[in-house]
This record gives structure tokens, C-alpha cells and sequence, in this order.
């Protein structure tokens, strides 16, 4: 049996093979949808969650390698949705489609965890891995800026 | 505001909007043509005797909340918010007590085909009239309720006032009067003046903002429902393959799995036919492509294996090099560039690869059938990120046989669409594995599926001749393109370009040259074509913008100063003998109008400080063009280290759209248009071999990144009370020439043939 610890809450598993990607755990068998499947190898980030406060492609992740870990996912990265990040995204209207922006703000979480104040580039170098087909790099860009301010209020 | 995803629960067809609509309110549906507006006022027992078709729905609870339809699809325009803003706005509603449903596919609502960056333009005006019809109810139902004159009662802020004694009643309250109303004559409507529009021209947050931000928001992928099983499909990897057999003994015994189950294979035309192939279906999305991957299908020969993208790029240059079937003629440009030297004649070739729309969240659908105590179909129900649900209800009746009225399609938000969307092809899929499993089934497209199996957007070669004068300006052109027409999909012996798809940027070309001539040359399709965002302009703007910097530099002119030359006086474009569809609009309300192009040039080259001087690598270039009846001109800086690394610093673009609702979401169309234009000059090549996709996944068919796509989009956006007109698709076209214009400049390397990727652009600092 595996044992997920998902948003401080354990999930045990049942006869879920463990090569299982943790992707698919969160969508199929738990129903949490907010992390989402964009290229299935790691390329696009639309599937990142937190392992252990580090950004991770939930893509390639087996959940048997997951026993002892910390797992937060969109679904857990605030209260109410009132993670900086989340309101300078609102600030900023930042979304269009809005498929790939839960990936988008929890690889943008661990960025503002490693460097509390990032500069243009460590933002483009953190933040390379998450494509946004719609185009919202700019406002991305702005958005993290604001949020490592405290500068969120719309 | 409140935003639900789709409207209602389960049932079926009107009753779904109306299920989110409490007994007594005043519900309004307008069926609102040219100049003339029928709406009705439904009784709680109209409701399901509804034959009557409205374009718009809206009504007003007791309790004041004000329901609205979204019958567009949201893919991320910003269409959901938009055009209820407008209803919002005439009702003189409080956008707070709003609330947004989304419609499900039915006729009933004129089109919801959401493609071709028309649902601003085509409905702008109706939701206007509804919103204004349903205002003038209250305000007389408040006027009778006085018995005051209703012209002294205005209705605003979710309440209507009379004015001489600034007395007030809540919306709300007035719906049971109201109700019992006639429906105003459109002539009697007056419509807000643009002082007292609250929303309208506003940035109004949208609509699913916190469910983004959150995770909740639902999208296609996101729906569950109660025993669903999760398909993949194995399809031909050579377009019009068969199955001839298949392991689906071993793949059965495999853990997770459901069935293993033969979709049949479309009979030409493909259309919007689901493909075939063979599905696993599995208890997980993992383990259906475990199955998958243990899956081992042969497949039946196929022409289209002949296919080699390399020797086609070569015929299609070819085709474009030789003469084609006249599209449009002025003057005599044959005899003219026959007569003259070849020292005064230009001539470049142009191509564009096949592009595959590549939206972050593939094709998926949710299938959910009712069966007969036989087994038999007699209804189906299916959740998808959709942008033409009519189009899907109409495929899935076909292809299930039922008929149309059985079929219930909700429309979720869509992770991206450019296109690809509009065909149903993958909710087919689903339906037909539901009715094969006998329980509602997912179907979920990889990213490798959608790459491979794509509708793609076609390859082109555009061929551009002229002959020039001392000053360097065309005395004769002529401009050629050959592609695989989207008409193959639905005729495959189809050769040449339709007149819809030659009227996308190429025989409209604005310039003033007294000898023209437009052509276009044969091709055969071996993909499945489709529309992509922007379409055929694409190719032709890449061609057409291209070539006066080319015509400039020959010239030793400025290439602004030149293209202003180029466009000529304003003037509105006349086509005479031409066929045009501008857009499904007539000339006579759209005119191609060359001041406004104009305009807009001149405002993006003010903003970008044209004409300044920049050390070599780095370089401005310009382009303009007109498409989806709006007008849109680039100026993007360019930074080319000397390793050939291509950075972009800046983009300055002008748009005129006409009247705007929303002008934030037109600045986001446009900061997004930017990077699907960096994207597609920089990477954008579907290649193949033997008939097989050669790309799968973004590691080599790459998207621009944050640090790679244009850094800094500085959008203008010209103030018109014009008719409004497109912006979703605008501010693609221009993008690729105007870059590869800059990397002339700033380099002396002409990118004639896209992606940028392939070209060494490095240089000796």
C-alpha cells in the first residue's frame, strides 16, 4: 500500500501501481483536477506541485517514491486562494485560457521559497520550464515581481 | 458576478439554462436579426414548448439576481465576461448580482460556432438590444407601478428611478409586472449613452478568474462522473489507415484494464469524423496508456505514406513558381513584368511550414449515453472543451443515430482552442466508447496524439514578383501561393485554395500597384487541414509584408517610409470581379480601409521611436496588415548576439478594432498574438516522413518560453466608435514578418523560409 501525504491530509492507496505517476493519482483516483496533464514528460509544467517545498513534474513522479513525502498541490498552496502569488494574479488578470496557470503559480511558489526576490532573469530561468501557450509571460513576469513586493492589492 | 460552468444538471435542452432560473422571474429571449428585434417573454410554462430561437437569454429573479448566457466558448479571450458585460451594461444591471451560465449546443441560440474572431462583432449589437428590451420592461412595469410617465423612469444600478421625485424600486420587485409587459418595439428602445456605461470599455475581471487561480476551474479534462473509465486511442500513424489486427488479448489481461475496443475507421471525406483506430480503456488515464504501450496494431496501406515533407516543400515551391488560376487582376502585371529589365525586377520565394495549434490542454471529452431496456441508444450527454457545440451535436447524431435533439452537448472552458477545438472529431470517440462500454468514458488525447493527429495548418509557398521604378515603387506584381486547401477535408481530390482562404490576406493585399495580379497554384493534402488561429494569413501576410522590405532595401529606402509609399493614398480597396468573403461581412459595412491601416503604421512606428540608430544585432522591423476587419501594425525590436541567438527586447503593436468592450482583454489578445507569432516564426515545423509526423511532444515541437518569447509587448489600441470587429486572431499575422524584417535589419540575413531555428544567424562581432 502506498500512503500519500497530500495538503497535510494521508491518503492511503489501494491497488494503485506505484510506477503510477502522481499525475494521475491527483486526477484519476483522488479527483483533484487542479494539477493538470500537458506533455506527460516533463517539458511543460502545467502538472507541477510541491514535493517536499520544491517544484516537481507530478508527470513523472511514481507515487511509489512518494511514501514519506510532502506533497502540496494548487488545491493546498493557500486558505481561501489568498497566496500572494494567487492575488498578484489577480492583480495582473494574468490568465487567459487558464489551463497551465495552477503549474504556473506553484513553480512560481518555489521560486519566491529559493530566491524571496527575484530578478528578471532568475524569473526567466525558474520559470522556463512552464510554457503558456496563450501568452501570458509578461504578465507572469509582473505578477511574481509584485507578489515577492507584497505589492498585490488589484 | 458568479460563474457557473454549464448551465443546469442533467436533462435535456432548454431546461438546462432554465433549471439555473427560479419560477417568476422575467425571462427574456431575443432573436435579434439586422434591424429588426423579436423577443418574447417565457411563462414558467413555456418553458418546455420553447420553439422560438433567441440569440440571447436573459433574465431577472425575484430576488433581483440577473441571469445571463454565454453561448460562446471561452477559450481564453475573454469572451464569457465580454459579452455579458454589454447585457449587464443596458440592463443598467449591478455586475455584483450577475450571473454567468453557460449555454449547452442548441440551434436555438443563432450560432455558437466561436471561431473567426466574430463573436464581439456578430453579437455586440444584439446583446445590446437585449439588455436595452429588458430595461425598458422594468422601467414601464415602474411606471405603471407610479403611474408616472415611463420616460421618467431610468433604470440603473440594479434598480430604476423616477426622476422628478428620485424615488426607487429594485429590479427585482418590478419582475412580476414586468412579465405580464408587452415586448418593446426596438424603435421605442433608447440606448445608453457611452457617459453612462459602467462595464462596457471597463477592465472587468474575468469571469472564472478565482477558479483559475484556485484549481477549481473546470476544463474539458477536468470532468468526472460517477463510473467513468479513461480511453486512449491508437490511430493510424499515415492519415487513412486501417486496422488489419491487433493484440487485444495481451493488453486485456493487463492490470487497470477495462477493454480494448476498434473504433471504425472514418470513409472518406475525413470532415469532422472521428479518425478510428483502437481505444484501451482503463480505470486511470495511466493505465490506458500502459495498455497502450503494450499494444500492437498493424495497419492497411495507405496513399498517403508517400508523403515526404521534404520533396513536397520543393513541389509546392515549384507550384508557386509557375502559373496559377487567376484570383485577382488589375491592370496588365504579366505584360508589364515581361517588358522589363531584369535590373528592375525582384523576385523572392516564401514558405511556411506545416504548424500544429498544439493547445495545453489536448482533445478530451466526457460521454455519458442512455440506453433503451433493448440496449439501444436514446440519448447522449457529453462534456467538452468545445468551440462549436452545434457542430459536435451534429457529428455525434450522425455518427450515433439519433437524432439531433437527443444529443446534449455542455460546454466546459476550453484549455486553449485556436482551432483545433471546432472540430468534433474527439467527442466522437468518446461517445462511441461510451456506447460500446455501456458507461460514460473520458477520452483523453496525449500531447503526442494531438501533434501527430492534429488538424493541421497548412504548409505554404508564396511566390512574389515585380517590377520596380527608379524609386524603387512596383509598377507590376504579381503574388502566388500554393497550399493543401482546408477544403480537403471535406473534398480530398480538392487542389486548389478556396476563395475564402486566398481572400485571407492575399487578394485583398492593400498596396497601391497599378498592374496586379494574385494567383494561386495547386497542392494535395496529405494531413488533415484545418484552421488555425489567423488561418491562410499566416502564409500570405508572411509573403506580403515581407516583400516591400525586401523592395525598400533594393531601394536604399526606409522601410516605413516606404511601406507608408506602398499603402498609398486612403482610399477604401475595391475588388472589382474579385470573390471575397471579408469575413462572412459585406464590403459596404467593412471596407478595407487603407487610412486605417495607415493609421495604425504610423501610430506603432511613433511608439517604437522608429527610425532611431542601433549598433549591429540589434534592429526594429515593420509590418502592417489588415484581417478579421481589423487593422494591425508591428514594430519588433530584435537582439541577435553574435552567436545567432535571437532575443526579443521589444514589440510595439497598434490595433484598430473598431468599438472595444473590453480593452484588456484586447491587450492580452495582443501580448498573446505576440508570443504565438514568436513561437510559430521561431519553431513552428510539422515535418514528415513516409506519411508519419515526425514531431510528438514540445521537446521538438517547440513553444516560445518566458525567456525566449518577446519580452515587453506594448499594445495600442486605436479609441473608435467604428464597428467593432476582430481581435483574437489580429495580431498574429503581422508578427513573423515584422521579425524577420528586424533580423534583416538587424543582421543583412533574409529569412525567406520559416522557422528562424534553422537559419545560422551568428556574425564576427
Amino acid at each position: 500500500m502506498i500512503s500519500l501525504r497530500i495538503n497535510g491530509e494521508v491518503h492511503d492507496l489501494h491497488d494503485v501501481d506505484p510506477r503510477t505517476p502522481l499525475l494521475w493519482v491527483l486526477r484519476d483516483t483522488l479527483g483533484m483536477t487542479g494539477t493538470r496533464y500537458g506533455c506527460g514528460m516533463a517539458q511543460c509544467g502545467a502538472c507541477t506541485v510541491h514535493i517536499n517545498g520544491e517544484a516537481a513534474r507530478s508527470c513523472v513522479k511514481p507515487v511509489g517514491d512518494l511514501n514519506d513525502a510532502d506533497i502540496t498541490t494548487i488545491e493546498g498552496l493557500s486558505e481561501d486562494g489568498n497566496h500572494p502569488l494567487q492575488q498578484a494574479w489577480k492583480k495582473h488578470d494574468v490568465p487567459q485560457c487558464g489551463y497551465c496557470q495552477a503549474g504556473q503559480i506553484m513553480n512560481a511558489a518555489a521560486l519566491l521559497n529559493s530566491i524571496p526576490n527575484p530578478t528578471d532573469d532568475d524569473i526567466d530561468a525558474g520559470m522556463g520550464g512552464n510554457i503558456c501557450r496563450c501568452g501570458t509571460y509578461q504578465r507572469i513576469r509582473a505578477a511574481i515581481h509584485d507578489a515577492a513586493k507584497g505589492e498585490v492589492d488589484a | 458576478m458568479s460563474a457557473s460552468p454549464t448551465a443546469g444538471t442533467t436533462g435535456m435542452s432548454r431546461r438546462f439554462f432554465l433549471a439555473g432560473v427560479s419560477a417568476g422571474s422575467l425571462v427574456l429571449a431575443a432573436r435579434i436579426s439586422g434591424a429588426s428585434t423579436l423577443a418574447r417573454i417565457l411563462q414558467d410554462e413555456d418553458i418546455d414548448a420553447l420553439t422560438f430561437e433567441p440569440d440571447v437569454f436573459v433574465s431577472i429573479a425575484p430576488d433581483g439576481i440577473v441571469t445571463i448566457v454565454a453561448h460562446r466558448s471561452e477559450m481564453g479571450t475573454g469572451i464569457r465576461t465580454a459579452l455579458p458585460m454589454v447585457v449587464a451594461d443596458e440592463l443598467g444591471a449591478d455586475w455584483e448580482r450577475v450571473s454567468i451560465d453557460q449555454a449547452i449546443g442548441d440551434s436555438t441560440y443563432g450560432s455558437q460556432n466561436t471561431d473567426g474572431s466574430r463573436s464581439v462583432r456578430r453579437f455586440y449589437q444584439r446583446m445590446r438590444i437585449a439588455g436595452a428590451t429588458a430595461r425598458t420592461m422594468l422601467e414601464r412595469a415602474a411606471a405603471a407601478q407610479w403611474d408616472v410617465e415611463a420616460a421618467d423612469c431610468v433604470g440603473r444600478d440594479h434598480r430604476v428611478t423616477h426622476m422628478p421625485t428620485g424615488r426607487t424600486v429594485a429590479y427585482g420587485e418590478l419582475v412580476d409586472v414586468a412579465r405580464e409587459l408587452d415586448v418593446p418595439e426596438e424603435d421605442d428602445l433608447v440606448f445608453k449613452p457611452k457617459s453612462e456605461r459602467k462595464y462596457v470599455g471597463t477592465n472587468v475581471a474575468i469571469a472564472d478568474l478565482d477558479g483559475i487561480v484556485n484549481g477549481n476551474a473546470q476544463f474539458g479534462m477536468d470532468i468526472r462522473r460517477p463510473n467513468m473509465v479513461f480511453a486512449v486511442v491508437e490511430r493510424s500513424p499515415v492519415l487513412g489507415g486501417a486496422p488489419t489486427g491487433f493484440n487485444a488479448d495481451d493488453v486485456r489481461s493487463m492490470a487497470g484494464i477495462v477493454d480494448v475496443v476498434e473504433l471504425p475507421t472514418f470513409s472518406p471525406p475525413h470532415a469532422f469524423q472521428a479518425l478510428g483506430g483502437i481505444a484501451v480503456v482503463a480505470s486511470s488515464t495511466w493505465a490506458a496508456l500502459e495498455g497502450r504501450k503494450a499494444l500492437r496494431v498493424t495497419w492497411s496501406p495507405s496513399d498517403h505514406a508517400s508523403y515526404d515533407s521534404t520533396s513536397y516543400e520543393q513541389s509546392l515551391l515549384d507550384a508557386a513558381r509557375s502559373e496559377g488560376q487567376v484570383a485577382r487582376t488589375q491592370g496588365d502585371a504579366k505584360s508589364t513584368l515581361d517588358a522589363a529589365d531584369a535590373s528592375s525586377c525582384h523576385e523572392a520565394d516564401y514558405y511556411v511550414p506545416t504548424l500544429a495549434h498544439a493547445s495545453m490542454e489536448p482533445p478530451c471529452a466526457v460521454a455519458e449515453l442512455t440506453f433503451d431496456d433493448d440496449g439501444a441508444v436514446t440519448a447522449c450527454e457529453v462534456w467538452a472543451p468545445t468551440q462549436n457545440p452545434q457542430a459536435a451535436q451534429g457529428q455525434l447524431a450522425s455518427s450515433l443515430e439519433l437524432p439531433p435533439d437527443a444529443i446534449t452537448v455542455h460546454v466546459t472552458l476550453l484549455g486553449g482552442g485556436f482551432g483545433r477545438k471546432s472540430k468534433p472529431d474527439f467527442i466522437v470517440e468518446a461517445a462511441l466508447l461510451a456506447r460500446d462500454l455501456k458507461r460514460p468514458v473520458q477520452v483523453v488525447w496525449t500531447r503526442e496524439d494531438d501533434i501527430r493527429h492534429d488538424y493541421f495548418h497548412s504548409v505554404a509557398a508564396c511566390h512574389v514578383r515585380a517590377a520596380v521604378d527608379d524609386d524603387g515603387m512596383p509598377t507590376a506584381l504579381i503574388q502566388r501561393s500554393a497550399f493543401p486547401t482546408i477544403g480537403s477535408s471535406f473534398n480530398p481530390t480538392a487542389r486548389y485554395g478556396q476563395s475564402f482562404e486566398l481572400g485571407l490576406g492575399f487578394t485583398d493585399m492593400p498596396y497601391d500597384v497599378p498592374n496586379l495580379q494574385v494567383e494561386n497554384g495547386p497542392a494535395e493534402a496529405h494531413l488533415r487541414i484545418g484552421w488555425l488561429r489567423s488561418v491562410a494569413h499566416i502564409f500570405h501576410a508572411f509573403a506580403v509584408c515581407s516583400f516591400p522590405d525586401e523592395l525598400a532595401h533594393r531601394a536604399g529606402r526606409d522601410p516605413y517610409e516606404y511601406l507608408m509609399s506602398l499603402l498609398g493614398a486612403p482610399r477604401h480597396v475595391e475588388l472589382p470581379g474579385v470573390e471575397y468573403a471579408n469575413h462572412g461581412e459585406p464590403l459596404e459595412r467593412y471596407p478595407i480601409d487603407v487610412g486605417r491601416l495607415r493609421a495604425v503604421t504610423e501610430r506603432v512606428a511613433q511608439h517604437a521611436d522608429w527610425g532611431r540608430t542601433m549598433p549591429r544585432g540589434r534592429g526594429l522591423g515593420i509590418a502592417c496588415h489588415r484581417s478579421f476587419l481589423s487593422y494591425c501594425a508591428n514594430v519588433i525590436e530584435v537582439d541577435v548576439a553574435p552567436d545567432g541567438t535571437v532575443r526579443i527586447p521589444n514589440v510595439w503593436v497598434s490595433i484598430d478594432a473598431g468599438t472595444v468592450i473590453h480593452p484588456d482583454r484586447v491587450r492580452a489578445q495582443m501580448e498573446g498574438s505576440a508570443v504565438f507569432g514568436a513561437s510559430l516564426a521561431m519553431y513552428g515545423e510539422i515535418t514528415a516522413t513516409n506519411g508519419v509526423v515526425d514531431q510528438s511532444n514540445f521537446h521538438d515541437y517547440r513553444m516560445a518560453r518566458i525567456y525566449d518569447a518577446p519580452q515587453m509587448v506594448h499594445v495600442d489600441i486605436v479609441e473608435s466608435d467604428e464597428l467593432p470587429a476582430g481581435v483574437g486572431e489580429v495580431g498574429v499575422p503581422p508578427f513573423a514578418p515584422a521579425l524577420c524584417n528586424a533580423i534583416y535589419a538587424a543582421t543583412g540575413h533574409r529569412i525567406r523560409r520559416l522557422p528562424i531555428m534553422h537559419h545560422d544567424l551568428s556574425w564576427n562581432a
